[in-house]
């Protein structure tokens, strides 16, 4: 009964379209015009001056952001009025001089800045009216409620089974920082699936910035690192010939910014892929608009069945690869913080 | 390739924003929730381990009670034991008692009796002795003025009360 149901509701718009001689004709060329696969996909997961909201009869919404480039003085002014100031847009997309061609230091409030400082807010909001609750309330009395109830299993989970495992008994040094980096991802990789503003730019899907989250990680394991670590490196328990031409210490140093250097690849390339997937399962249905609404329909229609399925995925990669990001972190930590008994090793 | 080269008006920006979540997080946020976490925590595992102890204390309690019960009941049984033992004694004794007094009485009043016997006795030798000096003067003083037949019935009478003397 159920599977009946299902094929009646996939041929539903396939009937309807079918009757319409030609639907997409009618509203304008906009939509017959067959879709730039490049412009559309890179000015989805990229970054841009202007936050794009959406286009209602051919008429742009679009959020124009201020461009604050830094040469010969302080020039702010939006994208609209870039060329009174002598800029223009690169191939990439990005400011340049009009004149020679050469990027200037570039310090706009960009849409994925502007996401950044909105998720950041949402945050901290959540976080400090959460610690709020706690200040308020007596804990041996009370439950938890509404916030705090949310978010204190997940701060919980994390801080016990990640943190406190992967670190070891120094953890409640480092636990700030791992909780503000996982729950720092895994509200921008969450908003970021929100298809509308504020959500939507590609944040965690952005090198530069799970490359600053690499960094921050880095630090946090090797100035906090303890001597014992620092030796491992540079003078590590194998024979002496393999120190003396320093293979291994080069190994261990490299190894020092391999670490970070997978995380952010890592972050990087699997909200980046979902980003892409979920755009191009969408863009089957413009795409197959030029193949006649028969197909366009049904397309249209599995497209849609398609695209919750991955947004249901990216919900699981979001919280994933937030996990993924904060356990690997602690447990580089964790490393740089070698406990006794593998001293007697 | 802008996708994989990094952008420095971002890569600046978003250290300044991480740093600041960061400093606000870790210096307002996180250890709030922590530490108050924490001390649930350790307010339950204390509640826990104080519940046990008192279990454990309560365990101990029974114990001492079913052992108090059982010790009373000994106690019992033994005072129980105890006075029927002294009642039995204190009515053997008191048999015993008994039968010495009785015994004791009896010798009494056999030596009583004896006495009175005795006593008796003596009256009625008395008696008897009297009545023969009164029949004795009562037949002398007829006798003599009798004749010799007479005489004869005197001697067997006298006799006769001297017999009658000798068995006490």
């Amino acid at each position: 009964m159920r599977k009946w149901l299902l094929i009646l509701l996939l041929l539903l718009p396939t009937l309807a379209l079918a009757q319409t001689p030609d639907p997409v004709g009618e509203d304008g060329g906009v939509k017959a015009e067959s879709l730039d696969m490049n412009a559309y996909l890179f000015g989805h997961v990229g970054d841009a001056y202007e936050w794009h909201i959406t286009t209602i009869n051919g008429k742009e919404i679009a959020l124009m952001l201020p461009c604050i480039v830094i040469e010969d003085g302080i020039h702010v002014f939006t994208l609209h009025h870039a060329a009174e100031h002598g800029y223009t847009l690169n191939e990439d997309g990005k400011l340049v001089n009009a004149q020679t061609g050469v990027r200037p230091l570039d310090l706009s409030i960009t849409k994925n800045v502007l996401g950044l400082m909105i998720d950041s807010v949402l945050l901290v909001l959540l976080i400090l009216l959460c610690a709020r609750w706690y200040k308020k309330h007596d804990v041996l009395k009370e439950k938890p409620t509404g916030l705090a109830a949310l978010l204190e299993p997940v701060i919980v989970m994390i801080e016990q089974d990640v943190i406190k495992d992967a670190v070891g008994p120094e953890y409640k040094r480092f636990s700030p920082y791992l909780l503000t980096a996982f729950f720092f991802i895994l509200i921008n990789n969450l908003m970021g699936i929100v298809p509308v503003f504020p959500g939507g730019a590609n944040i965690t899907g952005n090198i530069a910035v799970t490359a600053v989250l690499a960094i921050f990680t880095f630090l946090m394991v090797n100035l906090f690192g303890s001597k014992h670590y620092w030796k491992e490196v540079l003078w590590p328990d194998v024979p002496l010939f393999l120190k003396a031409i320093p293979i291994m210490p080069l190994i261990e140093i490299l190894g020092l910014f391999t670490k970070p250097f997978s995380l952010m690849i890592r972050l990087f390339a699997n909200i980046l892929a979902g980003h892409i997937m979920l755009l191009s399962v969408i863009a089957l249905i413009f795409l197959s608009v030029a193949l006649g609404p028969v197909l366009n329909g049904s397309l249209t229609v599995i497209a849609a069945l398609f695209g919750v399925f991955l947004d249901c995925l990216e919900l699981l990669v979001a919280f994933i690869q937030a996990y993924v990001f904060t356990m690997l972190s602690a447990v580089f930590i964790g490393l740089a913080h070698p406990q006794p008994e593998h001293e007697t090793n | 390739m802008s996708l994989i080269t990094p952008d420095f008006g971002l890569l600046f920006w978003m250290v300044v924003i991480f740093g600041i979540v960061f400093f606000l997080l870790a210096k307002f946020g996180f250890p709030v929730i922590t530490k108050a976490v924490q001390t649930r925590s350790d307010h339950i595992a204390d509640s826990l381990k104080a519940a046990d102890e008192a279990q454990a204390r309560l365990a101990g309690l029974a114990e001492e009670q079913a052992r108090m019960i059982e010790e009373t009941r000994l106690e019992q049984s033994r005072i129980l034991k105890e006075a029927s033992e002294s009642r039995e004694r204190i009515i053997a004794q008191a048999k015993e008692e008994a039968a010495a007094e009785a015994a004791k009485l009896l010798d009494h009043a056999k030596v009583e009796i004896a006495a009175e016997r005795e006593s008796a006795i003596r009256d009625i030798r008395r008696q008897v002795a009297m009545i023969s000096v009164e029949v004795a003067e009562k037949i002398v003083r007829k006798d003599l003025e009798g004749d010799a037949g007479q005489q004869g019935l005197i001697d067997r009478m006298v006799d006769e009360a001297a017999q009658a003397q000798i068995p006490n």
